[in-house]
């Protein structure tokens, strides 16, 4: 692999005025400033986040010779699937149904025996333009300067207070992942009864999780007429005996040092259940903190930063891959997306990918919810897809509206599911500014 | 083992109420040489109104002029600079701007910066929309005209009457938690009080309940001279990555009930929204309400517009111990050994320092000042000074959202004023409290304080 230049490498003639992205990075100050150091990088990558995305990455970077570092900021690398300790997971990569914890190991192991350096209780505070990553550490503040950068951070679940549910504030409602690490890593049994709210695969992940600690959910709620999940997950409440109630809303919780009720809301009315506890699933929003507080310019319609099909941000030597691009998908696609996106860093780092401008830029319209990559790159090899996700539950066809329509594969969907648009069917040679949008057929679903 | 009622431990004040005003009460007494003992009914401090609020250090330059409030804002506001360098609080000195958002708006803003003026706060500025708009870029359309007060501070609602009582029982005071005061008799020089804990006796009863004051000044005298009606306050915060939207704290024109929505940074970092203002019966519970909080969302986007998109990190209400008058309600009968520090309706974070000194005054008794007394240094969770991740030896973020460490925790959990609950750890070291609310660590934190706090944060094997 021949070696471009040493950094500062002089950004493409093309590459997008920073200036002009960058917001003023609100909290900068507390990092910045407070180490000094020389701006030689010490690594080729240093990948943000642990997970099946980072990992993947770091697996790959390994095996095509980049000097690489992962910053966890856990105790331990893994990601998410490290507190989901039932299968499926890794069937992709290993060719196994393992469960979470067992695959979390598999990806660090296999990481490690790469030679990649993973450091632990290392969270990155903030990303500078350089790049320069600034780190908290056990030890204080630290930082890493590296030739190139992945984002990895993942996704977390929406809170109560972000969905503004009503009521009082008892303990015992908690997202989906912190009733797992009470679960599988405590041991602890925060409720006996409690409702789960929202049928996202997530949600059966909740179900599986309370299984597992001897609990027995007293309904599954969904505020839509759809189950969002894919059959056969779809199945799994009704063979579990959990009653499923549709166009049903949570308006409001009550207790005072635990629950002891909820109000619901549906088209017959409100009514008070009587539950010890709310899991609240899904609803998936990037850990983009970092993102949004840096240079980088944020794609509202996912929450993640804006990328070319390459992974690259509007700060070419500044990448991102994994569920952080796009709220939700599996570990198994976030491990393959890392590797995919390494092997793009490593082009990167030999000067091999084309510039980032001129670009198609893609604006998700109507019926989309959003699509990934927001930026398409005129590029003779491109390989790949568009990833999206429908607004509303739709039959009909994708389209792309450059300065012609081009026609994507037909869709029978609803929100959350993945939707895949071949980069290929773009013409290689669009730029400017275009609309995805699903086109309804007209029938109903 | 004597039983309760052989032997009442005796005090020369007992403080009932562990709010931000019976801390401030508790570290006065105690400085100036009284053994003091604070009663507290639940299992820990600041469980009652002070436990949410908007955080603001008032100037008073709204206040009612020539009243007990004003002075005691004015003088809370003034000891708060003077001591919070040595008790380690932050004071962000952002400054407020109050914005008028009408025409009619903009024609009360002379008379408020009047009021201003006689309030002794003579520092604000009157400004055209284009000079508000300058200071403040986000700002919205429709703003007609502002003036700018730049004594108005942001300040940590917790550490600072964490502080208070901190510095008091550091340098003798008493903490009884669980102690709720049933009743009380006046046995010549003293009373004698009944609580929860066992009987108190002391020469000085100040009663600083807050919700509960006018029924705590009827177990002890038999009739209250007020009446509390809770004035519930919702709040929307949103993500530190909103915090830069504002620089000042941004004040709407008062009305006659209420100082209106205001949206300012935290100390923390955030950016909040509130409070709304509805009375109730309900001393006890703030219940949020979903439609209430959209349109305080909405509200805080025609202020801010930039705020759609920006990720709501928590939803809060805490209660006003209004009453059927607007001012303070101060009763104090010296010969009886009673003082009551009643409704402190929505400025008592601002004048709780204030009050302590007027209620100290209230008191003849001959007292020595302790000479040479303990000032604790509390940690700071402030963003605008440095915090404990920054330094070496943290054990780690256990929090990331709020870069809480491990060693913050820990202190937490430790000391004179140990964290008793969760809500108290949280309010100490604001844990889960960022934009996951616990999605990552909520299940350390709950490993780290398993058995170590009074109420437990999860059920106990066998709650069932
Ligand atoms: C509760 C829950 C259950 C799920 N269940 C399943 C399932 O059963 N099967 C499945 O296939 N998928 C599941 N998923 C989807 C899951 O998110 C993906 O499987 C996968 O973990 C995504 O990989 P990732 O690497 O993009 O992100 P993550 O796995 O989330 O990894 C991100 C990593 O980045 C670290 N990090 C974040 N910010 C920083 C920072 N500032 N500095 C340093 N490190 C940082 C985090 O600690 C974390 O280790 C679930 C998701 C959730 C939330
Ligand atoms: C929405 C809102 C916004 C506000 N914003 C601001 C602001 O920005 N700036 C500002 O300066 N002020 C503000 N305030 C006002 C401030 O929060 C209050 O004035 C203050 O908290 C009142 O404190 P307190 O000590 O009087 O009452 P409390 O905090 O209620 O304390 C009373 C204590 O007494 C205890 N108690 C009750 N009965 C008994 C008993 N029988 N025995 C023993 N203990 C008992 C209770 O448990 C409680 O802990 C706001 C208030 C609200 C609600």
């Amino acid at each position: 692999m021949s070696e471009p230049p040493p950094r500062p490498a002089p950004p493409t003639p093309h590459a997008p005025p920073l200036a002009e992205t960058a917001a003023p990075p609100a909290q900068a100050a507390v990092g910045a400033g407070a180490v000094r150091g020389c701006a030689t990088p010490t690594h080729d990558l240093a990948i943000i986040g642990g997970g099946p995305a980072g990992l993947g990455a770091a697996l790959e970077a390994r095996r095509l010779g980049l000097r690489v570092v992962v910053l966890e900021r856990e105790a331990e690398a893994g990601g998410i699937p490290r507190h989901c300790g039932h299968p499926p997971f890794g069937l992709r990569e290993f060719g196994l149904p393992l469960t979470g914890p067992a695959y979390a190991r598999r990806l660090v192991a296999a990481t490690r025996a790469a030679g990649a350096e993973i450091r632990t209780h290392t969270a990155v505070v903030a990303i500078e333009p350089g790049p320069r990553l600034v780190l908290a550490t056990p030890h204080g503040v630290d930082a890493v300067d590296a030739r190139r950068v992945l984002i990895a951070t993942g996704v977390r679940e929406t809170t109560r207070a972000g969905r503004l549910i009503g009521g009082t504030k008892p303990g015992g409602v908690m997202n989906t992942a912190t009733l797992q690490g009470l679960v599988y890593l405590n041991r602890q049994r925060p409720f006996v009864r409690p409702i789960i709210v929202g049928t996202e695969l997530v949600a059966f992940s909740a179900i599986l999780t309370l299984r597992h600690a001897g609990i027995r959910p007293l309904a599954m709620v969904e505020p839509t007429a759809h189950v969002t999940a894919r059959w056969p997950s779809a199945l799994l409440p009704r063979l579990l005996g959990i009653p499923l109630w549709r166009g049903t809303e949570l308006v409001a919780i009550e207790g005072t040092e635990r629950v002891t009720g909820v109000t619901l809301r549906s088209a017959s009315g409100t009514r008070h259940v009587a539950t010890d506890g709310v899991v609240l699933t899904g609803g998936f929003r990037p850990e983009a903190t970092l993102v949004r507080q840096s240079h980088l310019t944020l794609d509202p319609a996912t929450g993640g930063p804006e990328i070319d099909q390459f992974g690259r941000t509007c700060d070419p030597a500044i990448f991102a891959a994994g569920n952080m691009l796009h709220p939700v998908e599996t570990a198994g696609w976030c491990h393959r997306e890392g590797r995919a996106i390494a092997a793009r860093i490593a082009e990167s780092l030999a000067g091999a990918l084309p510039p980032p401008e001129p670009a198609l830029r893609l604006r998700p319209a109507d019926g989309v919810l959003y699509a990934v990559p927001q930026r398409i790159v005129p590029d003779a090899r491109t390989t790949g897809a568009i990833q999206l996700r429908a607004a509303a539950p739709v039959r009909g066809r994708v389209v792309v509206r450059t300065s012609a329509s081009v026609r994507g594969p037909a869709v029978d969907t609803v929100p959350e599911r993945r939707i895949l648009m071949p980069l290929a069917t773009i013409p290689p040679d669009a730029a400017g500014e275009a609309e995805i949008a699903i086109e309804p057929d007209g029938r109903h679903r | 083992m004597t039983t309760p009622e052989a032997t009442a431990e005796h005090y020369d004040v007992a403080v009932i109420g562990a709010g931000v005003v019976g801390c401030a009460i508790a570290r006065r007494f105690t400085l100036d040489g009284a053994r003091v003992v604070v009663l507290e009914k639940a299992a820990e401090v600041l469980d009652g109104a002070s436990k949410a609020n908007s955080a603001i250090l008032h100037t008073g330059f709204d206040a009612p002029v020539g009243t007990l409030e004003a002075d005691c804002i004015r003088a809370g506001h003034a000891e708060y600079r003077e001591i919070r360098d040595r008790l380690g609080l932050p004071l962000i000195e952002c400054g407020a701007l109050v914005v008028a958002w009408t025409a009619q708006e903009a024609a009360r803003l002379p008379a408020l910066i009047e009021t201003a003026h006689a309030n002794g706060v003579t520092d604000v500025a009157p400004l055209s929309a284009a000079q508000a708009r300058a200071l403040e870029p986000a700002l919205g359309p429709g703003v007609a005209a502002a003036f700018r007060v730049p004594g108005e501070s942001l300040i940590d609602p917790w550490s600072a009457p964490h502080g208070y009582l901190a510095q008091a029982l550091l340098n003798g005071a008493t903490l009884r938690c669980e102690a709720e005061v049933h009743g009380g008799v006046r046995n010549g020089e003293s009373w004698r009080l009944e609580t929860a804990a066992g009987p108190v006796s002391a020469r000085l009863v100040v009663n600083a309940a807050g919700l509960f004051g006018d029924m705590v000044e009827t177990r002890l005298l038999g009739a209250a001279t007020f009446r509390i009606r809770p004035r519930k306050g919702q709040f929307v915060v949103f993500d530190k990555t909103a915090a830069a939207l504002a620089g000042h704290i941004l004040l709407p024109v008062p009305t006659a009930t209420t100082k209106g929505i205001v949206v300012c940074r935290t100390a923390w970092g955030n950016l909040l929204v509130g409070p709304t203002a509805e009375e109730q019966e309900d001393r006890t519970t703030a219940t949020l309400d979903g439609p209430t909080l959209a349109r305080l969302r909405a509200r805080a986007e025609e202020i801010l517009p930039a705020l759609a998109g920006h990720e709501i990190t928590a939803v809060y209400a805490g209660l006003r111990p209004a009453t059927e008058e607007k001012g303070f309600r101060v009763r104090a009968e010296p010969a009886a050994g009673y003082i009551a520090v009643g409704g402190i309706r929505s400025t008592g974070l601002s004048a709780a320092l204030g009050l302590a000194a007027h209620v100290r005054a209230l008191w003849d008794a001959p007292l020595r000042p302790i000479a040479d007394p303990v000032w604790p240094a509390m940690p700071n969770l402030a963003e605008t000074a440095e915090r404990d991740w920054q330094r070496p030896g943290n054990g780690g973020i256990v929090c990331h959202c709020e870069r809480v460490t491990r060693r913050e925790v820990e202190a937490a959990l430790t000391g004179p004023l140990a964290a008793r609950t969760f809500a108290g750890l949280k309010r100490r070291t604001r844990v889960t409290m960022g934009r996951c609310q616990g999605f990552g660590c909520g299940a350390e934190i709950a490993g780290i304080t398993a058995g170590r706090l009074a109420v437990p944060m999860l059920p106990r094997d066998g709650d069932e």
